[in-house]
């Protein structure tokens, strides 16, 4: 068995509007414990967990959560279901299928932190989930898992459910605060850090949707026995987005140190179409672009630190030979072009001037010093950008540089103005 | 204290320095582009990056702080890459006709290309041209050179607290604009130019009429009269780049009069007279039980402010004109008598620190002969420094001339209206002796004086002991409105000016005016009330004439005529 369903186990077992039926199946029952311990004994076995956000960052939670923990005054913690990278759809799949469990998550890290108010803030095309998740906020409510003097004790935490615009940048932490605060998703200077001041200048954790439904999960079965689960670099387990020029398109949750191609073949039924692989995106349109060769790789954040990469958030993406790798580069650059906020210079001009630049290749007239002006302009805008949108956006060119050299070379050799 | 190394210079700076703070502290200079002194870091044009060892990416210095054992390149070839590449994207998307701009030479792009060495751009320009809004007589903006470095965004939203402009649209096509594109005259804008003043390029820019003063004072048939407000003369050394402090007042005469002038006024003569006319309403008010607090009203940017956005307020603002709109009238009626001239044949220009006294110069009411604008032309003192740049006048060279009469004796009060605190003080100087009967013993009232955003001081009248506040920039005109219309404002007077630190830090000065320099301005505002003759309004020899050969008294009907006004609230 590659999967192994801890954060699925109730996905088509409950019905996700009754709270009856998620607390038949465990629900809130670590609420409950949770309640009973220590706020640093529920931080104790996050540490203990090794768990590292599920957003794509790959930032150690323990470290986030004591920082902000720290912090005195009113504090939030946000919930973060912008899901707008291309090819995730692992956040939407929790909302809709097991509701109570990110609100569980919540409470925990709340108790956790000593924060009195929350906000899911849900990508404003899920309107299944945003309908789902406010549903299942007002039963909670109802069952006093969420309000004043929460299941009989002094614990006070309330939600309240937000709609995104539309805007993928505002997946960014700080865009997403600005566009919580009523002002456009535009992100802030760091630091500070929105542990320290976030959303109205108050600090606010914020973490994705997977993050904080693997904080019942550990609470469970304890941090220590958590780390257990997944490889020497990253614990416990991650879902993944499988989709593209394969098979079984879905979602699925697998224990950290699976490989690549395990999930592809495994689980994937290998490509749809009979054809040979031709690469493979990680991530998203954000992530790198790989070669059959390193399919064996393990899904986890560390191994891809050699490609100054990430896992991300954990989409896979299959693709054929049948593709043109400079179509799927110009398809990206494209998408960062047009969501690009505009505030910092390198991601704002830069991206333009990268769609021009890729164009080339895909129109065949590229030259060598469009080779090196791509591959400075890549390497500044990932360097310098303000957010983590500039920051990752060229690394579908610039993985590409390194592991299809080739396919740039040819294209720039068979320029077909250049030939006779 | 914290210790690191940048570009192998050991650096001490206190916990909490940024690394740009800490390399300028030790002479290493990293360039900026979008950084201000005094407004917020907001990182966005990623010029000032640095190289950190062990870091991930290249860190903005402006942001970064410095952390021990930190070991920060700022000229590496790596940074230097970045910041040649950001610029040529920064031009790749600019209209970069520099001999067509009223930047050329003094625009911080341009000197940030050339430190850079940037000779070609590797890319496209990819700038679509948008329409340019001046359909206001102050401020011209052109999209088209606009870099969106956001300090224009930053000034108006956290020193001036009005939220006009701000970035409308994403990517690519992000522009800095009023909302939903309006232009700027219909938005709550007040014109102080602020945004013109911190805008490293020409995106925003004064209304430029310097062309106009050529041409009349070059027409035969024009009688041609300048007046300088105060606030100009303790900048326009910096302006023309002048190295010994202070251009004198003789030296600046002479100068207007070698532009062609044919006579050269002092606006310092009818801050005088703004005195003697609002110490007057204001002693009225307080012994009639008028509406007090009473508000000064020489500040064309608050009174827009105040008409656009605080209609409950107008009543409680001074009925007088500005000092420059009574020069104005003064000139079209008192003075055309006075040389028998028809007001049609005479030319007033003023030359003031501020953007939004072109818009004041336009207003309808301002036509005291029933057909002319009082003022005919505002220019700024950077469109000053212009004329005599063109003129090519050598202030090492220059003989001194006195201002002509019949406006040429001014006091030190009047002097002080370029500062922040300075029409209270002047105002308080007057109003004291008058009502108490007896001379002020210290002149100088400490209280009102400084870059303190709200100042307060508290003065005996008559027995009583009156409060008076003092604000400078509309955020904190704003604080003190919210209590005025509430009625529960515990003050008698209140002087309001639009931009921080007065006129001496006005829309219309000297670029990158900070507060540093408004500190010297101020300063040498001091100096130059110090020096005077005469330090109080009524003790003006030529004020007491005026009145007895023509105004007869302070408000009498004819000063009233002449010299006041009427506010009514603006719907946009």
């Amino acid at each position: 068995m590659i999967e192994r369903k801890e954060l699925t186990k109730r996905f088509g077992v409950i019905d996700p509007l009754s709270i009856e039926d998620y607390i038949n199946h465990d629900g809130y029952e670590m609420l409950k414990q949770a309640i009973t311990m220590t706020p640093e004994a529920i931080r104790e076995e996050v540490r203990l967990s090794r768990i590292t956000g599920r957003g794509g960052a790959g930032f150690p939670t323990a470290i986030k959560m004591n920082s902000f923990a720290a912090e005195k005054g009113e504090k939030f913690i946000v919930c973060n279901a912008d899901e707008g990278e291309p090819g995730n759809f692992k956040d939407r799949y929790l909302m809709e299928q097991d509701p109570h469990q990110i609100i569980e998550g919540m409470l925990i890290s709340a108790l956790a932190t000593g924060a009195t108010y929350g906000y899911i803030y849900i990508r404003g095309e899920y309107r299944k989930a945003i309908a789902i998740m406010k549903e299942a906020v007002t039963e909670a409510r109802l069952y006093n898992m969420l309000g004043t003097h929460i299941l009989g004790s002094s614990f006070t935490f309330d939600i309240e459910v937000r709609r995104g615009a539309g805007a993928y940048v505002c997946g960014e932490e700080f865009a997403l605060i600005e566009s919580l605060e009523g002002k456009a998703g535009r992100t802030r200077v760091k630091p500070p850090y929105p542990a320290q001041r976030g959303m109205f200048q108050h600090p606010t954790l914020i973490n994705n949707v997977e993050t904080f439904c693997n904080l019942p999960f550990i609470l469970r079965i304890g941090g220590a026995e958590y780390a257990k689960i997944g490889s020497e670099y990253a614990s416990g387990t991650k879902l993944i987005s499988l989709s593209g020029n394969v098979r079984n398109k879905g979602l699925y949750e697998v224990p950290y140190g699976r490989t690549i191609r395990e999930v592809i073949e495994t689980l994937g039924g290998g490509t749809n179409t009979g054809r040979p692989i031709k690469m493979v995106q990680l991530g998203g349109a954000c992530g790198a672009i790989i070669p059959d060769e390193l399919l064996d790789m393990d899904i986890d954040n560390e191994r891809f630190e050699m490609f100054d990469s990430k896992m991300g958030a954990g989409a896979i993406i299959v693709i054929d030979d049948s593709h043109d790798l400079f179509d799927i580069i110009l398809r990206n650059m494209e998408f960062f072009a047009h969501e690009s906020c505009g505030k910092c210079t390198p991601c704002r001009e830069g991206h333009i001037q990268l769609v021009r630049l890729v164009r080339k290749f895909v129109d065949r007239v590229a030259t060598m010093d469009d080779y090196i002006s791509l591959k400075s302009l890549a390497d500044v805008i990932h360097e310098t950008t303000l957010c983590g949108l500039g920051q990752t956006s060229p690394t579908s060119i610039l993985s590409t540089m390194e592991f299809f050299h080739e396919d740039y070379l040819d294209r720039i050799q068979n320029n077909k103005e250049v030939r006779p | 204290m914290i210790h690191c190394r940048i570009n192998n210079i050991d650096v001490v700076a206190e916990e909490g320095t940024t690394i740009l703070e800490a390399a300028r502290k030790f002479n290493i200079n990293i360039p900026t582009l979008c950084h201000y002194p005094d407004l917020h870091i907001n990182s966005d044009c990623r010029i000032c990056v640095v190289e950190i060892d062990g870091w991930r990416g290249l860190k903005t210095s402006c942001s970064t702080p410095i952390k021990d054992g930190m070991v920060i390149k700022t000229n590496s070839p790596k940074v230097l890459n970045a910041r040649k590449t950001i610029t040529e994207l920064i031009l790749s998307n600019h209209d970069a006709n520099c001999t067509a701009c009223v930047r050329n030479m003094s625009c911080e792009l341009q000197g940030l290309a050339k430190l850079l060495g940037i000779d070609e751009n590797r890319f496209e320009n990819v700038l679509e041209r948008r329409p340019l809004d001046l359909l206001n007589p102050s401020l011209a903006r052109n999209p088209n050179r606009c870099i969106k470095c956001g300090r224009c965004v930053d000034v108006c939203a956290s020193v001036q607290g009005m939220h006009v402009l701000e970035r409308m649209g994403r990517g690519h096509n992000m522009d800095i604009a009023p909302a939903f594109f309006q232009p700027l005259d219909d938005t709550f804008c007040t014109f102080c130019g602020q945004c013109a003043n911190v805008c490293p390029v020409g995106a925003i820019t004064e209304r430029d009429n310097t062309d106009q003063v050529w041409t009349k004072l070059h027409d035969p048939t024009k009688h041609v009269l300048v007046q300088i407000a105060p606030a100009v003369r303790v900048s326009i050394g910096e302006e023309v780049g002048y190295k010994k402090g202070l251009i004198s007042n003789g030296k600046l005469v002479s100068a207007m009069k070698h532009l062609g002038f044919n006579h050269v006024y002092d606006t310092n003569f009818t801050a005088d007279l703004t005195i003697m006319e609002e110490g007057t309403e204001l002693i009225h008010r307080i012994q009639t039980g008028g509406v007090l607090p009473l508000m000064t009203s020489c500040c064309p940017g608050w009174i827009n402010m105040a008409e656009q956005e605080y209609p409950e307020v107008l009543p409680h603002i001074s009925s007088c004109k500005s000092p420059q709109q009574m020069f104005g009238a003064l000139a079209k009626t008192y003075y055309a008598d006075k040389i028998g001239m028809d007001p049609d044949d005479i030319f007033v220009v003023s030359v003031m620190p501020c953007t939004a006294k072109k818009y004041e110069a336009t207003r309808e009411e301002f036509k005291a002969d029933g057909r002319n604008s009082d003022v005919d032309v505002v220019i700024t003192t950077r469109e000053l420094g212009k004329m005599f740049r063109q003129m090519g006048i050598d202030f090492d060279k220059i003989e001194e001339q006195d201002f002509d009469n019949p406006f040429g004796i001014t006091t030190g009060a009047a002097a002080l209206f370029g500062a922040t605190g300075g029409v209270t003080e002047a105002a308080l100087r007057t109003v004291y002796e008058i009502v108490n009967n007896k001379p002020l013993e210290d002149i100088v009232f400490k209280d009102v004086r400084g870059l303190k955003g709200i100042k307060e001081a508290t003065v005996e009248l008559g027995g009583q002991p009156i409060k008076v506040a003092v604000s400078h920039s509309l955020a904190n005109a704003r604080e003190l409105m919210e209590d005025v219309v509430a009625g529960t404002s515990p003050y008698t007077f209140i002087e309001i000016m639009a931009c921080p630190g007065g006129c001496i830090g006005g829309g219309g000065q000297p670029y990158g005016t900070d507060n540093k320099m408004r500190e010297e301005r101020i300063e040498s505002t001091y100096i130059v009330d110090g020096n005077m003759v005469y330090r109080k309004s009524h003790d003006n020899p030529s004020i007491q004439a005026l009145y007895k050969e023509y105004l007869e008294k302070p408000n009498s009907h004819l000063a009233h005529e002449l010299l006041h006004t009427t506010y009514a609230a603006r719907n946009l």
